[in-house]
């Protein structure tokens, strides 16, 4: 088992969606909410993800598929002017 | 020596030795150096800043790093000029220039590698790495080569030459990555998990970002040890700007100006604005972008301390705007044409949102400002080459000269903005 840490960011419809129960529910990962601030149009949710590599990846390149955005959960873009 | 002692979460406050490490284990939180301000006040004063060398490392009892492991090549200390010209230019009465296209890679980014390298022979790393398009990549390549360390660069591969060649003058492994802008990131974060090097804005980020901080130690000093009215600062991934008003906090907070009031604003080119546009919007939430702008330095996002900038401009009463590609040409050369100083996008970025912000009367007239100008424009040519004035071209006969000039006087050959 691996686990990743993730920063998923949200908007428009999809902060209304339970993208997070979907995610869990398609692949064999276990999801749990570390940090999270989610509003009426955007939000973000810091997320622990468990399971073996590939099963990890695919849920991630699902989660961008649904237009959410998954960057490293502590950090922003490392390219720097 | 330095009066650092930990490393803070900047969310929960949890502790954490003086590692090379970047996030809470807790909560994710990002890591701050932690300091005893009363032993620096207790050991700082006036009188022994202005006595230090003509560099940032006169400010070295607040780094968090040893000076014996300094690789100083003559970063900071750079000129804040009275900025006449440009201030009528833009409606103020008062506005100062702080230049850090002087500094020794011609950008700010010269700071925050000179504490990182510092800090990161300190800790016993043989290489340095960092990820760039372009400034940070030439600071990190000349410092590692004057400390005699390996160095690694990634950068995109549809890089400018001169930015290229300015960091590959310095013989670093450079390693220039194909793909989209998300390609190199996700690439950079692995590689920096896999490999024993100082990668300067990951994990040994807490010390590098301090290197801002001494542009508002700086600007205190320079004004006559107290803080202007209003700052106006370049935002990337937003550390820069939050790190200028930690500078003038800290400097009040040792004893050596009053309070500080300043006003902090920040400023974006449109096509990489997450956190301007989360400021337009009153949220502290910024969504990030995919980056399209002349302005690649600030061209960031997902800024990592996009949250803290949009924090610190509702505590200070800043504000943030943002600037078109053509806009920003115009203000490079409203810089260049006001104050003599070839800045490259990111000042154009900075000058004409300060022009935007006064124009809109968020900033007052009457309101002493300083702008910060973090980059020399040579580094981005293309941004102007063809927008400049078109020289006379003439055979070597003076009477072909007399003509030419009386030919220009009738019409002005002048192009561009």
């Amino acid at each position: 088992m691996a686990a990743r840490h993730v920063r998923l960011t949200f908007s428009g419809d999809e902060v209304k969606r339970p993208l997070i129960y979907e995610l869990g529910h398609e692949f064999s990962v276990i999801t749990n909410i570390r940090m999270a601030d989610v509003g009426q149009t955007t939000g973000w949710v810091i997320l622990e993800i468990e399971g073996t590599e590939e099963e990890i990846e695919k849920s991630l390149i699902w989660a961008r598929a649904q237009d959410a955005r998954v960057d490293e959960a502590t950090l922003g873009d490392v390219v720097e002017g | 020596m330095s009066y650092s002692y930990a490393l803070r979460c900047r969310e929960c406050a949890r502790e954490y030795p003086l590692d090379p490490i970047f996030s809470c284990e807790f909560c994710f939180g990002p890591l701050e150096v932690a300091y005893d301000y009363e032993a620096i006040a207790a050991n700082t004063t006036r009188e022994s800043i202005e006595a230090g060398p003509p560099t940032l490392w006169r400010y070295a009892n607040l780094l968090p790093c040893d000076v014996d492991y300094k690789v100083d090549i003559g970063t900071g200390f750079t000129p804040l000029i009275k900025a006449d010209c440009l201030a009528e230019a833009v409606g103020l009465d008062t506005l100062w220039v702080k230049n850090d296209t002087v500094n020794p890679t011609w950008s700010f980014k010269d700071r925050v590698v000179s504490v990182a390298i510092a800090r990161a022979r300190q800790f016993g790393f043989e290489a340095m790495a960092c990820a760039s398009t372009g400034n940070l990549a030439n600071s990190v390549a000349a410092h590692s080569a004057a400390a005699g360390m390996d160095c690694f660069v990634f950068i995109p591969d549809d890089l400018e030459q001169g930015k290229v060649v300015g960091s590959g003058i310095y013989d670093p492994t450079l390693v220039m990555i194909e793909g989209s802008y998300d390609d190199v990131n996700r690439l950079c974060t692995e590689i920096a998990a896999n490999r024993p090097w100082a990668f300067v804005n990951i994990n040994v980020r807490p010390y590098y970002a301090e290197g801002s901080r001494t542009i508002g130690f700086e600007i205190a000093e320079q004004l006559g040890w107290r803080a202007p009215d209003h700052i106006v600062s370049p935002m990337a991934s937003g550390s820069l700007y939050t790190k200028i008003w930690k500078g003038l906090q800290e400097f009040h907070k040792i004893g050596l100006i009053e309070e500080p009031t300043t006003r902090m604003s920040g400023a974006q080119a449109e096509g990489c604005s997450p956190i301007a546009t989360a400021y337009e919007a009153g949220t502290l939430n910024f969504v990030p972008q995919k980056p399209n702008t002349i302005a690649r330095s600030l061209a960031i996002g997902n800024p990592a301390d996009g949250y803290y900038a949009l924090k610190t401009m509702e505590e200070t009463g800043g504000a943030a705007a943002m600037v078109t590609d053509v806009e920003i040409v115009e203000g490079i050369k409203l810089l260049a044409k006001t104050e003599g100083i070839f800045a490259e996008t990111a000042g154009g970025v900075t000058v004409a949102a300060l022009r935007k912000l006064v124009a809109s009367g968020k900033i007052s007239r009457d309101e002493e400002t300083v702008v910060v100008i973090t980059g020399g424009g040579l580094k981005t040519i293309e941004a102007v080459a063809d927008k400049v004035s078109a020289p006379l071209r003439i055979p070597a006969r003076l009477e072909k000269f007399d003509a030419a000039l009386a030919a220009r006087d009738v019409a002005p050959v002048a192009v561009g903005v």
